[in-house]
């Protein structure tokens, strides 16, 4: 498991740019990311290497955050690799709410950040079907 | 068993008060016709002279006296008794515009000291009681009001005034002060002192408070019930008209009796001034019956406020007006209805957000539009994209059955909405009207 960090950000230009011009400033490296949108606003999911440093300088810059464990799981970079990992959750009757992928500069490899219903359901059946999960530590070395 | 300070007034049938009030109504525009020029000219402006007011009813063809009136006829413009009989002022702080000042004679201020004893005991007062009055004592009306009050139950009154709240919570346990008058907002300071202190409810032999002189919440009155454990009773009034003990709460704490056989009572529109029927809401005037030195006929007190004359279980049968929900300076008409910031605040508050809101009107193709701003905060917010969208929608749900209108309602950052001088602006009316 890896901790996410969402933010919400008001629906509003520039409201993203102004929450990554704090990471830069800060010299922080998103590993992933993704944003969820509702009509009037919307919430920025980031992986990064120190949560700790993230997660104070964007409250010190007046974002409102949660941090969450999510799962992180590895996959290869190939066809069919997600398409794996879904059919063996499914097999366990979890349901996945989002998802987002990512890559490193490690050849042949995909992660993906996946938030299930049940989280417990969905750790059994990955570690069964054999699919690694990546801990907050090794995003680190990446 | 409940207690009054004059039972034959405080429980008197419906019919000897309507008796009461009109004798002295008729008396007291006589008086006013001929002591008060101002207000005659007024009249005379209407074509009415003394005669044609005989009756309760005929109240409603009487011209109304507002805040303005006040102004201009500052200082001695409505005195309606010879300085020679006048004894005291007192004045308002005059944060809304010029001070006002009302003068008293010895009777007047006799009858306000009533008014609060009334109050006083309605709380359970008695002479055995220790009264503290942490009201600001000296032009404000707080202090001299609730002392008279407490003299007048024959309380041992300890006339600290309001601030050094070390010394106030040292003479309420060293004297063994059993009841508190204060603005609520000075309560819960104590409240918070004594807890700084180490101190709680036990602490101190407080059993009763009665606060006002400003606005409070329900919430508010569980919070300082707690922390002083002690039963709070609101209390009403205002410097034009005697100053507190306008109205009072009683054992119910469920709306606050007006002291009739003083004051009459009504709720008009404040767009077309007409008098409403009972239990709608609607600004409160007030005519004030045996003042002498400063007598204002249907004065606009810009509160808004219901009254309700149904039975209170307390055997008082004077009638309640609840808490002042809005001031009506500040009502919005929007699509045709009466909408106060207040009503929207209370939605807010009662569903757990944050003060922290603005309140955007707009006119898009000829249709008023409301937006209600709420900023995000960390306690509301989760990664649930679901759980802040049904949120948003319980709390549509409430403003639609509080105001009968549906709103919008946007979440935006923390501290985006602009605070001038430490205060929010909380109304934007963009409408061209």
């Amino acid at each position: 498991m890896v901790r996410q960090i969402s933010v919400f950000l008001e629906n509003k230009a520039g409201a993203l740019a102004q929450m990554t011009r704090v990471l830069a400033d800060n010299g922080i490296n998103l590993r992933a990311f993704s944003l969820a949108e509702a009509s009037d606003f919307g919430i920025a999911r980031l992986i990064v290497n120190d949560v700790y440093l993230t997660s104070t300088v964007l409250k010190e810059n007046g974002f409102v955050l949660a941090v969450a464990n999510v799962l992180a799981v590895a996959m290869p970079d190939a066809p069919g690799g997600l398409a794996h990992v879904l059919e063996c959750l499914k097999g366990a009757n979890v349901n996945v709410e989002y998802i987002y992928a990512f890559t490193s500069d490690k050849p042949g490899q995909a992660y993906m950040i996946l938030r299930p219903d049940d989280e417990t359901a969905a750790m059994k059946a990955l570690r069964n079907a054999g699919i690694r999960q990546v801990e907050q530590e090794e995003l680190g070395e990446m | 068993m409940e207690r009054y300070y004059q039972p034959e007034i405080e429980t008197a049938p419906r019919e000897e008060m309507i008796r009461l009030q009109t004798e002295r109504l008729v008396k007291q525009v006589k008086h006013v016709w001929d002591c008060v020029p101002y207000y005659r000219k007024k009249m005379e402006d209407k074509g009415l002279t003394p005669d044609d007011i005989k009756s309760l009813d005929d109240l409603k063809k009487l011209p109304f006296l507002s805040k303005t009136d006040l102004r201009e006829a500052y200082p001695y413009g409505l005195v309606g008794a010879p300085l020679k009989d006048c004894v005291r002022i007192q004045s308002t702080s005059g944060t809304t515009g010029k001070r006002v000042v009302a003068f008293y004679t010895k009777e007047d201020i006799d009858l306000w000291e009533d008014c609060c004893a009334r109050a006083i005991t309605a709380a359970g007062g008695t002479n055995e009681d220790v009264c503290q009055v942490s009201y600001g004592y000296g032009l404000f009306t707080g202090g001299p009001g609730l002392n008279g009050g407490s003299h007048k139950v024959g309380c041992l009154t300890i006339p600290t005034s309001s601030g050094n709240t070390e010394r106030q919570i040292m003479f309420i346990r060293d004297l063994s002060a059993t009841i508190l008058c204060c603005t609520p907002s000075y309560a819960a300071y104590i409240g918070e002192t004594m807890k700084e202190m180490g101190l709680g409810p036990d602490d101190i032999p407080l059993k009763a408070g009665i606060f006002g002189a400003e606005a409070w919440s329900e919430e508010m009155r569980r919070d300082i019930q707690d922390t002083l454990g002690i039963k709070a009773y609101d209390i009403y009034g205002l410097t034009e008209l005697s100053g507190p003990g306008v109205a009072f709460e009683c054992s119910a704490q469920s709306g606050m009796h007006i002291n009739e056989d003083h004051f009459i009572a009504e709720i008009i529109d404040p767009v077309t001034e007409e008098v409403l029927p009972e239990g709608q809401q609607g600004e409160l005037v007030f005519t004030s019956l045996t003042k002498r030195a400063f007598p204002l006929i249907r004065y606009r007190t810009r509160d808004i406020c219901v009254l309700s004359r149904e039975k209170c279980p307390c055997g008082r049968t004077h009638v309640k007006m609840s808490k002042p929900r809005g001031r009506s300076d500040d009502m919005l008409i929007i699509r045709g209805v009466n909408v106060f910031p207040s009503q929207i605040e209370t939605v807010l508050l009662n569903q757990g957000y944050p003060a922290n809101y603005q309140i955007i009107v707009d006119r898009v193709n000829h249709t008023d539009t409301l937006d209600i701003q709420v900023e995000m905060t960390p306690e509301m917010f989760t990664d649930n994209m679901g759980e802040i969208a049904a949120r948003q929608k319980t709390l549509v749900e409430g403003l639609r059955s509080m105001l009968g209108l549906t709103a919008k309602v946007t979440l935006v950052a923390p501290k985006s909405i602009v605070r001038s001088e430490g205060k929010a602006v909380r109304v934007i009316d963009k409408r061209k009207i």
